[in-house]
């Protein structure tokens, strides 16, 4: 008993809540980036069990890029144009032919974590070249907060953007055209059909800009997170990013949320390690998948998912 | 009747019926299938060989090394040892399958099989005769995997999550649940390395006489086409197809829905456990931390392209083992990571739906779908002018 309440207030010391946080909000980027993406696709009705696939070839995309041209912000171009890639392979299979989307999804995610740890293999040798460590920028005034200010307002620039993509895309579903007849195609297509816009297209806008979001969100696993690509690096984020869009049902701002929820428990087990307490790694790697599956079930009723999601849209089928 | 005979008779002689549609018989039938589901295999294999060329390896020695090793001399032994699981991870997706349900949480439901296996092996095999260790063995692998399948069957059937989702995640929390039993109650404590005991050589699975095939392979043999009998034949496998052709009329003919996917759930997942058990009995002996084989993976293509039969799956898993037991050689020989093997798969995959979709489009020109709606299946990348 004593042992418990000495860790329990072992917990609460400083450097343990700043790491904890900050390393939340290092590790929720690269899921709410991908999230949002998967979001706007599933909104538009094409469920992309692909995000991970796509995390991965924008990962080893934007190290590349970020190796070659020794520059940061080439690294998330060079990952988005990868994850766009991964994504034209999605938008022609599945939403212009109209295969079958899971199928796809699982082809792109198998051909991602081959093709990465190939090309990786071919390139490299099995040499594991690192990229030179990025500078934060902290917001004046308010990185001077204690606690709260070190680890929340002093981060890569990165990070800044993505919460400004969080606020455009949750601006563009809801106010502007673009949002709504994305909106359409997940909820009725024919509706949105026989308002003159075309499903197809729609639906191919929205899950290229998946592939571009997850790939900028690969890229920041290995340019900013790791400095390095490994084969395999994205753990399953991918998948995490997918139950993340389904539980905040498509909003971006919940996503932003649950991302940081979901950062948190990530970032658990180095902030744990401050504190001396030794949990197994194995342990703090399920809390994550854990808490999704509690929210799961808890929440089971309310997960949302669009009508029209991973059906094909066909013009004129019944 | 006796008018219709007459009428019959008086009639002239029918002309001759007019030449045959492609594809009616069912010799051709059966011919077309065969050509759609080994065209993609052919097409992924020559679009790896393009791949190999432009990393500036040769195919020509990759697929003959694959040949080499998987094949030749005793080697088609070790490709028939790993058929073994393989063969029963492909019957539990079948199962589910049929029934239009994704199983994605194949690694932790076969992790946890072989853990429990492993866990308990030395155990029962020093304290009951070795086929009764077997048997309960099996069950329990089979029992670990079925359990890990539970919260997401009663996910779906009482509130229809998406069980691709809750699978997925279980898989995830699985395989750590499987690295925290493999390091902590079945560590083996004369080793540093997490690893579980090692099951004593005499306890493992007999060979067959004259190989070095265990008897699982037999085993996994038989449990698929017991399964294939269940699935075509008996009122349980029907059910699992209306289900899964259309869960409306399933409804409506009564057929307990809830109860056919929670079923479905369980057979799968066990199957997955038992693939477990004739795998680590058979080959491994032990468990090490961290050691994922993921069979499910690489095995989803072939049950596709077996059209989830479970007799066609058996020529598709064989070759898969070759691929595999050889390619892991190969790649090693044009120092290339294994999972070029992964690519492989993905490319099958990729070429068996776009088969898929030109063969349903022409069987669909024929039927009875407007002119507009076929034009738009023929050309779907064509964009067309709408009607004012």
């Amino acid at each position: 008993m004593t042992a418990v309440l000495a860790a329990a207030s072992g917990l609460f010391t400083q450097s343990f809540v700043t790491a904890l946080l900050a390393g939340g909000v290092l590790a929720s980027i690269p899921l709410m980036f991908t999230a949002v993406g998967e979001a706007i696709s599933e909104r538009s009705g094409v469920l992309n069990i692909g995000l991970e696939g796509m995390m991965l070839v924008g990962a080893y995309t934007g190290f590349l890029g970020a190796y070659e041209a020794h520059s940061m912000w080439v690294g998330f171009l060079t990952g988005a144009l990868g994850g766009v890639v991964a994504a034209v392979l999605m938008v022609v299979l599945s939403v212009r032919m109209g295969l079958d989307q899971i199928v796809i999804g699982i082809a792109i995610t198998l051909a991602g974590e081959g093709i990465t740890s190939v090309l990786q293999q071919a390139q490299f040798g099995g040499a594991y070249p690192r990229l030179p460590a990025y500078p934060q920028v902290a917001i004046p005034g308010l990185d001077s907060i204690p606690i709260l200010g070190k680890s929340l307002f002093d981060q890569p620039l990165v990070v800044y953007f993505g919460l400004g993509l969080v606020v455009a895309v949750a601006w563009m579903f809801s106010r502007t055209r673009w949002g709504l007849e994305l909106r359409a195609a997940g909820e009725k297509p024919e509706a949105l059909d026989a308002a003159g816009v075309s499903v197809l297209n729609t639906r191919s806008y929205a899950t290229l800009a998946t592939g571009a979001l997850a790939g900028v969100g690969g890229a920041y696993l290995s340019v900013i997170a790791a400095g390095t690509f490994t084969p395999f690096m994205t753990q399953g984020q991918g998948y995490m990013a997918i139950v993340i869009a389904m539980l905040a049902r498509g909003r971006p701002v919940w996503v932003a949320v649950a991302s940081f929820v979901f950062g948190i428990s990530l970032s658990l087990s180095t902030a744990l390690q401050l504190t001396g307490i030794n949990i197994s790694a194995d342990v703090i790697n399920m809390l994550p998948f854990a808490a999704i599956m509690l929210a799961l079930v808890i929440f089971a009723r309310s997960a949302y998912l669009p009508p029209a999601l991973a059906v094909p849209y066909v013009r004129g089928a019944r | 009747m006796a008018i219709a005979a007459e009428d019959r008779a008086a009639a002239p002689a029918p002309p001759a019926p007019p030449p045959a549609r492609p594809a009616t018989g069912r010799g051709q039938m059966v011919v077309l299938t065969f050509v759609r589901s080994l065209v993609p295999v052919v097409l992924a294999l020559l679009a790896g060989a393009v791949l190999l060329l432009v990393l500036g390896r040769s195919p020509v020695r990759f697929y003959s090394d694959v040949w080499r090793y998987g094949v030749e001399l005793n080697n088609w032994q070790n490709s028939a040892v790993l058929m073994a699981p393989l063969l029963l991870v492909a019957a539990g997706l079948v199962v589910v399958f049929r029934a239009n349900i994704w199983n994605l949480g194949y690694d932790a439901q076969y992790l946890l099989g072989a853990v429990f296996v492993v866990g308990y092996g030395p155990w029962m095999f020093a304290h009951f005769p070795l086929p009764v260790a077997y048997a309960v063995l099996f069950v329990m692998a089979g029992l670990a995997g079925a359990i890990w399948t539970i919260v997401p069957a009663l996910l779906r059937a009482y509130f229809g999550t998406n069980e691709i989702i809750t699978t997925l995640m279980m898989s995830f929390i699985g395989i750590d649940v499987a690295n925290i039993l493999v390091k902590g109650p079945f560590q083996d404590p004369t080793v540093t390395i997490p690893q579980t005991k090692t099951i004593p050589y005499n306890d493992m699975l007999p060979n067959i006489p004259g190989t070095h095939i265990h008897v699982g392979f037999l085993v996994a043999l038989g449990i698929v086409l017991v399964l294939h009998y269940l699935l075509t034949r008996t009122s349980f496998g029907l059910r699992l197809q209306v289900f899964g052709e259309n869960p409306k009329a399933a409804r409506h003919v009564g057929i307990n829905v809830r109860r056919l996917i929670i079923s479905s759930f369980l057979w799968s997942g066990f199957l997955i456990g038992v693939s477990a058990a004739v795998d680590i009995l058979g080959l491994w002996s032990y468990v090490r931390a961290n050691w994922n084989p993921s069979y499910g993976n690489t095995v989803i293509p072939f049950v596709f392209l077996a059209r989830l039969n479970l007799l066609a799956v058996i020529p598709f898993v064989a070759f898969y083992a070759v691929l595999s037991t050889g390619g892991d050689l190969a790649t090693q020989a044009v120092s290339l990571p294994t999972d070029f093997l992964l690519v492989i798969v993905a490319l099958i995959l990729l070429f068996m739906t776009i088969i898929e979709f030109l063969g349903r489009r022409r069987e669909l020109g024929q039927s009875y779908l407007t002119k507009g709606l076929r034009e738009a299946l023929r050309q779907p990348l064509v964009r067309r002018r709408r009607s004012p």
